[in-house]
């Protein structure tokens, strides 16, 4: 039978590698997996390329993993908000790289990724220094710039609802990111704040079909949404 | 230049201008800032508000006790969703933005140029860590791109410019540009004058502005 719950988050982050590039679901707080950040802090990995969003707030998650000088490079396309104090004195310091990405760009590298796809075009960034060092090339008169693929080694994801199977559904914005850094993930790990039988959850409303997930931690309630 | 005898929008007044030229039916993104204003102010008519964190649909903010944690807008600011409203992962979302769905998507810029281009996420070429979100998508996505700004900036200096000085958002996308003192559309011949608030004269606010102002003989202020 397949059985794809874990009953700790040690056990759903596993082994990491140092070096490894993580993908963090969430925009904002909103469907962010604090859980698994926490469990990818206690798990040790170093030299970490992460890819979300934002480049986190306050001094816990993702500002903490960062704080502790265990990202190397960041990639996300809206790294300065309010709090973001921990990045952006990473990033004066010079202790931190950033790829700015255009979010559109980012969410399609992601899907890319996930889909096979090792490259493709697009107009988002063309004339500007986001573009600089990228390949151009003009389709039926307009210009478009050439992105890659963006996969990761490890997807950290929230869900609503998941099964067994890693069928996933999430909670109204909270979806953001998670569907396509699940398929964008070799490995996908969840937290879900319920669990489902298998069957239980109407097949019409699955959003990441389990072949995308990897392995399920059930954490009821315990992490709500700022 | 003559005495000012003319009185600058608020930014409510703005907003409302803009709305004014939305149209029912309308797909429509809206930018931070006063772009924000725009949903209150159009009225009775339907136009379905997108967020690039994936809602379409958007509804005003809830009141505080009726606050929704998991559904939040692009600024991450609380919002509802109307009846008929939809949820979708970011690839959908800018699917929606980068495919030409959207009928418009007004934004707020740091400069415009009489060639349509448009600076609006980074404030100089060295800003150390400067965040694009979804501005470069929108901008080269939407079917409509419009501009609401103050006519100047803070130091007084022209927002609309022969050539912006800003780093770029996106090459000759913006077609109307609304300030507090005029409505420009951005044309192959620059920008042309649409209207002005009440009292200012053209040269008065071509004084004021870093690029020829045409009027086109049919058009008045």
């Amino acid at each position: 039978m397949i059985d794809k719950f874990v009953r700790s988050i040690a056990e759903a982050i596993g082994a990491v590698a140092d070096g490894a590039t993580i993908l963090v679901g969430g925009f904002g707080s909103v469907g962010q997996p604090n859980a698994l950040i926490e469990g990818l802090i206690e798990q040790g990995a170093k030299n970490l390329t992460v890819v979300a969003n934002n480049a986190g707030t306050g001094h816990t998650g993702l500002a903490k993993l960062m704080e502790l000088g265990r990202v190397r490079r960041i990639l996300c396309s809206f790294p300065r908000s309010a709090g973001s104090v921990v990045f952006e004195e990473l990033y004066r310091a010079g202790k931190i790289e950033l790829e700015i990405v255009p979010q559109g760009t980012l969410a399609e590298r992601l899907r890319a990724a996930g889909a096979g796809i090792p490259a493709f075009f697009t107009p988002t960034a063309v004339g500007t220094r986001l573009a600089e060092g990228k390949e151009e090339r003009e389709f039926d008169g307009r210009r478009y710039v050439m992105e890659t693929a963006l996969p990761g080694d490890l997807a950290l994801i929230e869900a609503w609802r998941a099964d067994r199977l890693g069928n996933l559904t999430y909670r109204e914005s909270g979806r953001n990111f998670n569907p396509v850094m699940a398929m964008a993930g070799k490995v996908a790990v969840v937290q879900s704040q319920h669990i489902a039988e298998a069957g239980e959850i109407d097949p019409e409303t699955i959003i990441t079909p389990g072949i995308f997930v990897d392995r399920v931690v059930h954490l009821p309630y315990g992490d709500l949404a700022a | 230049m003559s005495e000012a005898s003319y009185t600058p929008l608020t930014r409510p007044k703005m907003a409302a201008r803009v709305a004014r030229d939305v149209e029912e039916g309308w797909y429509v993104n809206l930018g931070i800032g006063i772009p924000t204003l725009i949903a209150d102010q159009v009225g009775d008519r339907e136009v379905i508000f997108h967020s690039e964190n994936g809602l379409l649909g958007m509804g005003p903010a809830p009141a505080p006790d009726k606050i929704d944690p998991w559904l939040i807008n692009a600024g991450k600011q609380h919002v509802t969703l109307n009846k008929g409203g939809s949820f979708f992962h970011h690839a959908d979302s800018f699917a929606m933005i980068r495919g030409g769905h959207l009928d418009l998507c007004v934004l707020g810029a740091f400069e415009v140029a009489s060639n349509g281009d448009i600076a609006n996420w980074a404030t100089a070429v060295d800003d150390s860590a400067p965040a694009v979100g979804g501005a470069m998508d929108l901008a080269v996505g939407a079917a409509r791109v419009w501009v609401v700004m103050e006519h100047l900036t803070k130091e007084g200096k022209p927002r609309l410019v022969k050539s912006c000085s800003y780093p770029l958002t996106a090459l000759g996308v913006v077609q109307r540009i609304y300030t507090n003192l005029a409505v420009i559309d951005v044309t192959s011949r620059g920008f042309v004058l649409r209207e002005t608030v009440p009292g200012l004269s053209l040269s008065d606010l071509q004084a004021i502005t870093g690029a020829p102002l045409l009027v086109e003989e049919n058009s008045h202020g």
